[in-house]
């Protein structure tokens, strides 16, 4: 018996009802990290397995989306870019905003689409957003090399074009859009595990988003032309990630320092929030999904 | 004694029937309003037994209900129960799939689960490829995986295949080689959920001595669910009885398994008798069942292997029948058809039933020789073995039990059908 009563201190973990706000145990995703990469390597692996071109459409993708903006946008529209080719300032564009509707489409599914697995085995389940941002990344890289490579064409070809003095900054605000996407995405995959409606509106309202994020314009366009409603994009923190993303890369339009502020703000507002619910959400949604 | 390595207290698990979706927005806002004026959940009160069978005035059910449990280091605890008896609840919980409403677990080693072979296999990875991602969803790291690599392909027999997509597998082979990267996690608890109902017999004798390996040689502490009680029988140590989400049994094996049975029985003999008088031609009456030595069996009442048989019932004929017959139909508790005997089996015709006679029938079967199980019996009446006159579904129900008709130690495999009186000698020569 009293062997018993010294015992009850030494217990290794405990099963309980959920209702701690934040239970997010950071050494438990460290033991998980293998996990992580083998996700990762699953999705880029698979991802493209048995079609005919292969990883050549994380190219084509981006790449004929800019052409038909720098069409309808800049030659039938007549949206000035600057000394900026038309499009190279899409690409750019486009390149920073696939990373954030890839990482936000697939991680808002999260719950959704590995019901299956979580209701076999447990593992800290944000390992699988996660997995996600990162295999993204690679795909990111890939069509940021792109990115690159037209960049010296239009530079051989005598654009005076130049990146900012402050371009290593910019894998730092890649990491604010993963942040920003996978909070995002944690918010909805945790309600879609409730409320279906969710799913429809993703896919539609990532496309609307799109074109309140600055992506084929600059911000300074919209304050020009549509002043009543440039409070839109002006409340958007991803216009104010892309637009950055275009002053590092490109050295295009101005430094909105209040607008990185506030952007960074609602990021890490997101974040937390998404990781509260889908810390609330991970424990019971299998009942409810 | 050794030390408790996991102890459950006040396990409850509520689940809400119906559809979810209509109604839940104002039932969440309904909780939430309750908890910020901190008062108790006002659904958690509501909610009954799980028995499926009668329906419930509410739309919530306790799935568990109160399960007190410890377990010791090193024991193999099988845990049975009917279906929804709240088994899988249990271990979905205990793996932390799923959260519990009310009470706690609390536990003194790494819990691993195997509540279904093979979870997160990718069909377009490599066997290697997969055994990583595997083992890793199940908690291993790549270190531990790759030190163990060799082990786990050894043991699920494919090396050949080890760098083809597992697409390409037969299902034999996906299973195994997932039941292998299983039965090298080196986790504290294993949680083990049916895995052994996959594979052919060479297979799952492995799978089970491996499991007796981990318990017994490692001295590891496993938790078995299973329907199969020859494979509790051989695997466990102890065994509790759940039912209706409540923990009724609590015990060594023989005398769990037994108090299993007699639940699935007390279940089997609630089972309707269904006469269906079809054209109205004929009526039964009288039905009876006699043992051995002449006595009276009560509908749900066991029998022993080897023992002779007796039914007996009066047809009343209202009309004239040209070749009355008869069929008896023995189905296990798998609802498998297991005997078929017609009157025609000992020579017996019946060319006309004259109207408003009666006539009394006896059928005797000298050897029940079904393996030990519980039996339906289906009685058919009919006009040339083809036509239905009259049937009663369910008609008796009785259990076989091993008794002294063979002279083996062990239990009959459950998975065998037919005992066969067998004598066997050696000489030498």
């Amino acid at each position: 018996m009293e062997e018993n009563s010294t015992a009850k201190e030494r217990w290794l973990f405990e099963i309980t009802p959920k209702n701690k706000l934040i239970s997010l145990n950071l050494k438990e995703v460290w033991q998980y990290k293998d996990l992580l990469m083998l996700f990762v390597k699953r999705d880029v692996i698979t991802v493209y397995k048995q079609t005919i071109l292969g990883p050549l459409w994380y190219l084509i993708q981006p790449l004929f989306t800019s052409i038909i903006f720098t069409i309808i946008f800049n030659n039938v529209a007549g949206i000035k870019t600057g000394g900026i080719p038309p499009f190279l300032f899409n690409l750019a564009g486009v390149t920073s905003w696939n990373y954030f509707r890839e990482c936000l489409t697939a991680t808002s599914d999260t719950f959704k689409k590995n019901a299956g697995l979580f209701g076999k085995v447990y593992f800290p389940r944000i390992i699988m957003p996660m997995s996600i941002v990162v295999s993204n990344l690679l795909k990111f890289g890939i069509q940021l090399a792109v990115f690159i490579g037209f960049y010296v064409f239009f530079i051989f070809n005598g654009n005076e074009i130049s990146p900012s003095p402050y371009v290593f900054l910019y894998p730092l605000l890649i990491v604010i859009m993963a942040m920003f996407s996978l909070g995002l995405g944690m918010i909805i995959s945790s309600m879609v595990t409730k409320y279906r409606d969710l799913t429809f509106l993703v896919s539609f309202g990532v496309q609307l988003l799109m074109y309140v994020s600055a992506v084929m314009y600059p911000m300074s366009l919209v304050k020009e032309k549509l002043s009543t409603y440039s409070w839109i994009v002006d409340y958007n923190p991803m216009a104010h990630i892309i637009e950055t993303s275009r002053y590092l890369l490109l050295n295009d339009g101005i430094l909105n320092m209040n607008g990185i502020i506030y952007s960074v703000v609602i990021t890490i507002v997101i974040f937390l929030t998404g990781l509260i619910i889908f810390n609330k959400t991970e424990k019971s949604f299998i009942d409810t999904v | 004694m050794s030390e408790v390595i996991l102890k459950i207290e006040n396990l409850s698990k509520q689940y809400r029937l119906g559809t979810v979706g209509t109604g839940t927005i104002s039932h969440d806002l309904n909780r939430w309003w309750h908890k910020v004026r901190g008062k108790e959940d006002p659904y958690l009160k509501i909610g009954e037994t799980n028995d499926r069978s009668t329906k419930g005035s509410s739309d919530y059910v306790w799935a568990l209900k109160d399960i007190n449990l410890e377990v010791k280091k090193g024991e193999v605890l099988g845990i049975i129960g009917k279906n929804g008896a709240g088994k899988s609840t249990l271990l979905k919980i205990l793996s932390k799939v799923t959260g519990p409403t009310t009470g706690s677990i609390k536990s003194k080693g790494r819990i691993a689960s195997l509540l279904e072979v093979g979870t997160g296999f990718h069909p377009e990875l490599t066997g290697r490829e997969n055994i990583f991602l595997n083992g890793a969803i199940l908690g291993m790291t790549k270190k531990e995986i790759t030190s163990k690599i060799d082990e786990i392909i050894g043991f699920a027999g494919v090396e050949r295949y080890i760098d083809t997509p597992t697409k390409r597998y037969s299902s034999g082979m996906t299973v195994r080689l997932a039941f292998a990267v299983a039965a090298h996690l080196e986790p504290e608890i294993l949680v083990v959920d049916e895995v052994l109902a996959v594979g052919d017999a060479e297979f799952q004798k492995k799978a089970i001595g491996k499991m007796q390996d981990i318990s017994k040689g490692e001295g590891r502490t496993v938790l078995f669910v299973s329907h199969n009680m020859a494979a509790v029988q051989s695997l466990c140590s102890r065994v509790v009885v759940l039912d209706n989400g409540k923990l009724v049994y609590e015990g060594e094996v023989a005398e769990s398994v037994e108090y299993y049975s007699a639940i699935c029985r007390e279940r089997l003999k609630k089972e309707y008798v269904i006469h269906n008088n079809v054209l109205g031609k004929v009526k039964l009456s009288n039905l009876k069942v006699l043992n051995t030595d002449n006595s009276l069996l009560k509908n749900g009442e066991s029998l022993m292997l080897g023992d002779t048989f007796k039914i007996e019932f009066n047809v009343k004929i209202f009309e004239d029948i040209k070749d009355l017959s008869f069929a008896l139909d023995i189905f296990n508790d798998k609802q498998e058809l297991i005997s078929h005997l017609i009157n025609e089996d000992s020579g017996l015709y019946i060319p006309t039933a004259i109207n408003n006679s009666v006539l009394k029938i006896s059928i005797e079967s000298k050897e029940l020789l079904f393996i030990p199980g519980v039996y339906n019996i289906n009685l058919w009446v009919g006009q040339s073995q083809t036509e239905a006159l009259y049937t009663i579904k369910n008609c008796f129900t009785f259990s076989l039990e091993q008794g002294g008709y063979t002279k083996r130690t062990k239990r009959l495999p459950k998975h065998s059908k037919v005992y066969l009186h067998s004598v066997w000698e050696s000489k030498v020569v």
